[in-house]
């Protein structure tokens, strides 16, 4: 039949099914076009997630709609292939936000436009979950399919979120000035979303490993603190911020810097007067405080470890793995409370200004500050 | 050379990646306007070019500044090649023509090309200096303002309506020139865009001169419409309504669009005391104060109403099936105490109007379908007239004389129509074609009325009052509804009651118009939209045989719509029907009719009866059940129906006014219970006997069918309400939420053998499916209405149906609604309106189909028309009053006059409600409205927000300024039809980029708004099997500039005031 024809080609409408059931009222075809542009929020949800106009029907019918209005499946079908034309005329305006607001072609009140921008930028945790980390290129996009069998995302959604990510990626790698400010500029997103896609930018270009399985406990929200952390304080942003890239790549010269900390745990006295600093504060305050004693010194080498061997590209994409195995574990596994945590770091951190010999405060703290901050919200099940 | 058009391109954005290697695009731009073209400099590699260009100057006649658009071309720069061409923009500057109007046209205008639509966007400045001609026999008529609203334009007063004016122009199709098999098609879509833009320019133009002469200043109504008649060639042709306007002044009047004079008073004494002319609307000095002392004219006794000046010409035969008993036979029983004054100061104002208009000019019509209150004086009901012709090659195209020939024979036919029901014009009135290949029925229809002649007389106005004579016969609320025909010598059998509002005049039981309903009207509960559908297949045939069998169909058709219609608005138990537009569409291989109007229960009419059901057979025991199933199913819709629409007069009325309406014993079994009565008077054995339109004969299935059909009407879900003409009838508290759409659907026939009853099944679920579509989409509007539903029709191929609507949905307040019932009350009353029955002659005549002179002799038509140059000119015209085939029942009632204090209170009430009721159709607490300002921009972008409304104005809001008339033809080809989303893709894509276009250029003249929005052509042709589609878009309406209304205006606070006062009010009657 012809309807069926002419569907296969349409590009988006993923398949022709959708127009078997017009087929059967043999319409040919059927549009609405609003002044003021009509969308729907579920519908947009629905077309976002990738389903299949047919199973948007269904996913409407069993919400209600129908009775709501006293409408048939007709009408939902016809409504549901509207949106979702709509949806796709308007997609390529979506990929550069700035133009949806000067844009002729549809009027769309500007709290709608934002909520269109907001969720079409929206990404499931699930998802970005696999890919954080991952080189944004075609290798990663074709294994896409995989992603979404595992995350059970449809894979038109996990594709829309992939090019969302590498989309950003583009346009920010190149510019000057804050990451998050220019992301919200470019995309016009929120202040939360910003932030988020941030994190994925960085987590990207550092290539951080986050899919092992001993980080699986760990969730975007995690890395994303994480990586806002890292972006804050460790990146050549946090202390000049007119260059390029500047949010996006590690300081250099403070990872060159991060060398001079081993002296905590090279040498013995230093080590020695810091743990009994540390014990000494510690005592009595909680009950693993004998497990705290005994395991300093391999708790201290772990944390300082990691600080000395940023310098290599290698070891600081395994930075979190690092901070999970060498910290993180054994403390779980001496059953650790959240707040034994805190004060155990509180303490650790700030013996170390006591310690005389000890003359790298400055770095010192620039690194303690985000391993703890990063721990902090990484110690939980 | 009395013009000087200076054109500056300052920037792009957006532009098309032309040069695939760089990903950019070396753009300039040409600007062309008749023979000059004037080029930018290049700005290379950029998608958002500079190019500050200087001021291009064009030195030019008016004329050619009105007929020719400037025509903007944006090219990508190539060394090696051929310029690529990226787009166009044509800009009208017909709104810079009038000192009134835009000053300066500025802003971005969306890049066009017919093949790829729209590639960017294009920064364009436009002035146009004008210098003083004194040339009197110029061509040009510059300054001439053109409204396509069909009311008088807010912010306007008119000085005198000078009446119809008309005029069309031929030309070759491009499409169909030789060369096209030659050119691109692109080339050959911008031939056919700028050939289009040119003859609209001129004929605008040319509009503008006959205007002129009439002494008047403006053109209302404004209907301009192309026949693309194929190999022979292309027509565009314009009708509208010549008027001399004057622009009130804002200071004084704030709110403008409520037609307030501007010495406004403070709304306080609006109500209370009827003859302050302060108080009264812009026409109110043209008006009597209707509410002062009874005027000798109305008590004079007349017991013989001399026959108006045009007693019907033509005997009215009727001898379709139903109606056994001649009605002309009417009984003059209600005379004595009913047709006082009907008579002597009826056939004054006709012969006075009927001279003060045809000393102006041929034919009495008015394009309008609202009117200054007071204008229209009474209503006779719809006239029209059809004709099919063939077409012919148009040889000559300066002389269009076949086209006009035409026309003139159809409007002729219209005006003995008229006259014919004692009227001397035709309001609300429209012309239409339909063309299937050499095929076209050509269709006009209007209103026909009696003015007051007031405003038809030169000088008139300033004498203001001081014609008392002339006041309104009855109050003004009710007067339009009484016949203006003579109850002795009527047109067509029908049956009169007294009016319900005034209790002294006549008014038939139902009444047909094609206008909107004048804001006086008395209504109970809402109203509904009502549509008939009809599918009627034919033969497929060539030339005048083809002719012959669609004008052979046509009065089936139509009797069958004008059956449907009735039947429906029984079923809703309404008597009045606005805005009533038939439409008929002829394709290869069968004819669709569509009827829409907007359903009401006039106050001022009697109640309708019941829709009762019989059988053919009355022994059938088995039979008689199954009658008596779909009698109850048909009751019981009627009570539903009644309580939805909130119809309750029954009840009401015997209240007020003491003397119960009797129902006519035959068709009201079930009703009559309550309403029997002996009042009844000898006029009911006259109905007796007469089974058409509400007593329904099962004799076959078919007639089972079609009752079912009739049930099948679905009613719009709880909180929508719909109609087709400007507002709802019953709701006044619009809120400020608006959606315009436009919405196409097309149907495949799948089935070769489908029957006409299966056909009309299909057709009508088309239509109920896309209303539904409507309320599902829009139910987060709810509280909301559809407005102004207008449906077209057209069979694009065979077995293709394609239903097109545009229409806006307007939210309003649901709990004013609950106050407002008493306003329409309020309202003033009473409605005459009339059944024309002349079925039958036409029809047994016209089966004869060439045989016009025949035909044209019946109807009056001068038969110099028929005698066209091919004999294949059906005419169908005869058939012409569709109103008159209406076969009904008519009840005659007659009640005692009481004037209880209720009744009086109430017309003065509408005294007082018509000062507020134009107000009303726009108020709106500001705390509601969202400003459309705050709207302009958003993210920091210069787009402005335009809205678009197929209405005359926008609640909320006030029109402070009319930019000048829109009117764009696009013209959008694909050859990747399948790439761009198929068929609907393609539509959906090309109707947003039209509504895109509108809205750029509107913002550009400096307005925020578009009224009297409608797409007159949308036409598809489709070739899924080469990849490609072509379609044709026609658009217009005004620009304007509104501003919104804020609370300090009077109309807001005059909800509380307009009740005191109606109490108080009630002491002085």
């Amino acid at each position: 039949m012809q309807g069926v024809n002419r569907a296969r080609g349409e590009p988006g409408l993923e398949s022709g099914c959708h127009y078997d059931a017009l087929d059967k009222m043999a319409v040919e075809l059927d549009v609405f076009v609003g002044n003021t542009t009509i969308m729907d929020e579920e519908v947009y949800q629905l077309w976002l997630d990738g389903h299949t106009v047919n199973d948007a029907v269904k996913v409407r019918m069993e919400g209600g709609v129908l009775e709501e209005c006293e409408a048939s499946a007709d009408v939902l079908m016809s409504d549901t292939m509207d949106q979702y034309r709509t949806f796709q005329m308007c997609e390529r305006l979506l990929h550069s936000p700035t133009k949806l607001a000067n844009q002729l072609l549809f009027q769309i009140p500007p709290h709608r436009q934002a909520i269109l921008i907001e969720r079409y930028y929206a990404f499931d945790d699930v998802f970005v979950r696999e890919v954080l980390g991952k080189k944004l290129s075609k290798g990663t996009k074709k294994d896409l399919d995989d992603v979404s069998a595992k995350t059970g995302v449809t894979l038109k959604s996990c594709r829309r979120q992939f090019d969302n990510f590498k989309r950003v990626f583009k346009v920010v790698e190149e510019l000057k000035g804050r990451l998050v400010e220019n992301i919200r500029q470019h995309f016009l997103l929120s202040d939360k979303l910003s932030r988020d896609y941030a994190a994925i930018v960085f987590f990207a270009n550092n290539r951080f490993e986050t899919g092992k399985r001993k980080l699986m406990f760990l969730t975007f929200q995690d890395f994303a603190f994480c990586g806002g952390q890292l972006i804050n304080n460790w990146t050549v942003g946090a202390v000049d911020n007119m260059v390029e890239d500047m949010d996006v790549d590690l300081d250099k010269e403070f990872l060159q810097e991060l060398k001079e900390l081993k002296i905590l745990i090279a040498d013995k006295d230093l080590l020695d007067q810091h743990k009994s600093l540390v014990c000494t504060a510690l005592r009595g305050k909680t009950k693993a405080f004998n497990e705290m004693e005994a395991n300093f010194k391999n708790l201290s080498r772990g944390l300082v470890n990691i600080a000395a061997k940023l310098t290599n590209t290698k070891d600081v994409r395994d930075f979190f793995i690092d901070l999970v195995e060498k910290f993180i574990e054994p403390c779980r596994s001496d059953r650790w409370t959240a707040a034994d945590m805190r004060l155990y770091l509180t303490h650790y951190t700030n013996s170390a200004h006591i310690l005389d010999t000890f003359k790298h405060q400055l770095v010192w703290d620039r690194y303690m500050g985000v391993i703890k901050s990063c721990i902090f919200k990484m110690y939980h099940d | 050379m009395p013009g000087k058009l200076k054109a500056k391109i300052v920037a792009g954005r957006h532009l098309p990646v032309m040069d695939r290697a760089s990903d950019l695009t070396d753009a300039f731009v040409e600007v062309k306007f008749g023979n000059t073209t004037f080029k930018t400099d290049v700005c290379p590699k950029s998608l958002n070019p500079q190019w500050n260009s200087e001021w291009f100057k064009f030195e030019v006649d008016d004329e050619d500044l009105q007929d020719e658009p400037l025509q903007i071309t944006v090219l990508d720069h190539d060394t090696y090649s051929a310029n690529d061409a990226i787009g166009k923009v044509y800009i009208d500057i017909d709104p810079l023509l009038c000192n009134e109007a835009a000053s300066v046209i500025s802003g971005w205008f969306p890049i066009y090309d017919t093949i790829h639509g729209i590639r960017g966007e294009i920064n364009v400045l436009v002035k146009v200096e004008l210098f003083n001609d004194l040339n009197r026999f110029r061509q040009s008529s510059c300054g001439v303002k053109f409204f396509c609203t069909t009311a008088i334009p807010r912010c306007y007063r008119v000085a005198m309506v000078h009446g119809f004016v008309e005029e069309l122009v031929v030309n070759e199709d491009p499409e169909y020139q030789w060369i096209d098999r030659i050119r691109t098609p692109r080339a050959s879509n911008e031939a056919r865009q700028r050939l289009i833009s040119l003859m609209s320019g001129e004929l605008q133009r040319k509009i503008g001169l006959k205007v002129l002469e009439m002494g008047g200043n403006a053109v209302v109504g404004y209907l301009q419409c192309f026949d693309l008649e194929g190999e022979s060639g292309l027509v565009v042709r314009a009708i509208g309504t010549g008027c001399t306007l004057d622009k009130v002044s804002f200071g004084s009047a704030p709110n403008t669009n409520t037609h307030v004079h501007p010495s406004t008073a403070p709304a306080s004494n609006a109500c209370n005391s009827p003859s302050k002319d302060g108080k009264e609307p812009v026409f109110a000095e043209d008006l009597p104060s209707f509410s002062g002392p009874p005027t000798p004219f109305r008590v004079l006794p007349t017991s013989s109403s001399s026959p108006p000046p045009f007693s019907p010409s033509k005997p009215c035969s009727r001898q379709s099936s139903s109606s056994d008993t001649d009605l002309s036979l009417t009984p003059k029983t209600g005379m004595g105490s009913a047709g006082k004054e009907a008579g002597p100061l009826k056939t004054l104002l006709r012969q006075q109007t009927q001279t003060a208009l045809e000393q102006r000019q041929e034919f009495p019509f008015f394009t309008l379908t609202s009117f200054p209150p007071g204008f229209l004086v009474h209503v006779g009901g719809v006239v029209s007239a059809r004709s099919v012709k063939l077409l012919d090659r148009i040889h000559n195209p300066d002389e269009p004389e076949t086209r006009d020939a035409w026309w003139e024979e159809i409007r002729q036919e219209i005006k003995s129509h008229a006259k014919a029901l004692g009227c001397h014009a035709v309001v609300g009135y429209s012309e239409r074609t339909s063309i299937c290949e050499e095929v076209c029925i050509l269709s006009a229809s209007g209103t026909a009325a009696i003015l007051n002649p007031r405003y038809m007389r030169e000088g008139c106005l300033d004498t203001g009052n001081t014609e008392p004579r002339f006041d309104e016969p009855s109050p003004p609320s009710c007067g339009f509804c009484h016949i203006p025909y003579d109850e002795l010598n009527m047109p067509f059998p029908a049956q009169l009651t007294y009016c319900y509002g005034c209790r002294r005049q006549k008014v038939p039981d139902v009444l047909f118009t094609t206008i909107d309903m004048p804001s006086e009207a008395a209504v109970t509960g809402k109203g509904c939209l009502i549509q008939a559908r009809l599918c009627r297949l034919k033969k497929k045939a060539q030339g005048e045989v083809n002719a012959t069998a669609i004008s052979n169909l046509l009065p089936f058709m139509e009797y069958e719509l004008h059956t449907q219609l009735m039947n429906k608005l029984k079923l809703r138990s309404m008597n009045a029907l606005f805005g009533l537009h038939i439409q008929i569409s002829v394709g290869e291989n069968m004819l669709l009719g569509l009827a829409s109007a907007t359903g009401v229960y006039l106050t001022a009419l009697p109640a309708p009866g019941g829709v009762q059901i019989a059988g053919k057979t009355p022994g059938d025991m088995s039979n008689e059940h199954h009658i008596l199933t779909i009698q109850k199913r048909i009751n019981d819709t009627i009570a539903k129906n009644k309580e939805l629409y909130q119809i309750n007069p029954p009840e009401l009325t015997e209240e007020v006014v003491g003397s119960p309406i009797p129902e006519p014993r035959q068709r009201s079994r079930l009703f009559r219970s309550h309403s029997e009565s002996s009042d009844e008077l000898s006029e009911l054995d006259l109905s007796h006997g007469k089974k058409d339109a509400f007593v329904l004969e099962i004799d076959d299935t078919d007639a089972v069918e079609d009752i079912h059909s009739l049930l099948t009407d679905a009613s719009p879900p709880s909180g929508f309400y719909s109609c087709n003409t400007e507002i709802m009838p019953g709701i006044f508290n619009w809120t400020s939420g608006v959606q315009m759409f436009t919405s196409v659907r097309v149907f495949r026939l799948s089935n070769a053998n489908l029957t006409n009853q299966g056909l009309n099944k299909i057709f009508t679920d088309l239509c109920e499916n896309l209303l539904k579509s409507f309320y599902f989409k829009l139910r987060s509007m709810i509280p909301c209405c559809l407005c102004h539903l207008n449906f077209t029709v057209a069979v694009p191929e065979e077995e293709l149906i394609q239903v097109a609507v545009t229409a806006v949905a307007m939210t309003f307040d649901k709990e004013q609604i609950l106050e407002k019932p008493g306003d329409k009350i309020i309202t003033k009353g009473c409605i005459e309106g009339e059944e024309q029955l002349q079925f039958s002659m036409e029809l047994c005549a016209d089966s004869s189909g060439i045989s016009t002179q025949q035909l044209s002799k019946i109807s009056g038509v001068p038969e110099s028309t028929n005698v066209s140059p091919r004999a294949a000119s059906v005419d169908y015209g005869s058939f012409a009053d569709r109103c008159s085939t209406w076969l009904e029942l008519i009840r005659l009632k007659a009640h005692t006059i009481r004037r209880g204090s209720i009744k009086t209170s109430r017309r003065t009430q509408s005294l007082a409600h018509s000062v507020s009721s134009l107000e009303r159709s726009s108020p709106l607490p500001e705390g509601r409205s969202r400003s459309l300002r705050s709207n302009r921009s958003f993210g920091g972008s210069s787009v402005t927000v335009v809205k678009m409304t197929p209405l005359s104005f926008l609640p909320g809001t006030r029109i402070i300024k009319y930019l000048g008339i829109i009117n764009m033809f696009f013209i959008r080809e694909t050859t990747s039809l399948r790439e761009e989303g198929g068929v609907s893709g393609f539509l959906h894509t090309f109707i947003a980029e039209v509504f895109a276009m509108v809205r750029a250029h509107v913002a550009a003249l400096g307005g925020n708004a578009v009224v009297s929005y409608s797409m007159k052509e949308c036409m598809l042709m489709e070739n899924p099997n080469k990849n490609q589609a072509q379609c044709l878009i026609n658009v217009s309406g005004d620009a304007v500039i509104c501003v919104i209304e804020t609370d300090q205006e009077p109309i807001h606070t005059a909800v509380g005031p307009r009740q005191t006062c109606s109490s108080g009010a009630d002491g002085t009657t």
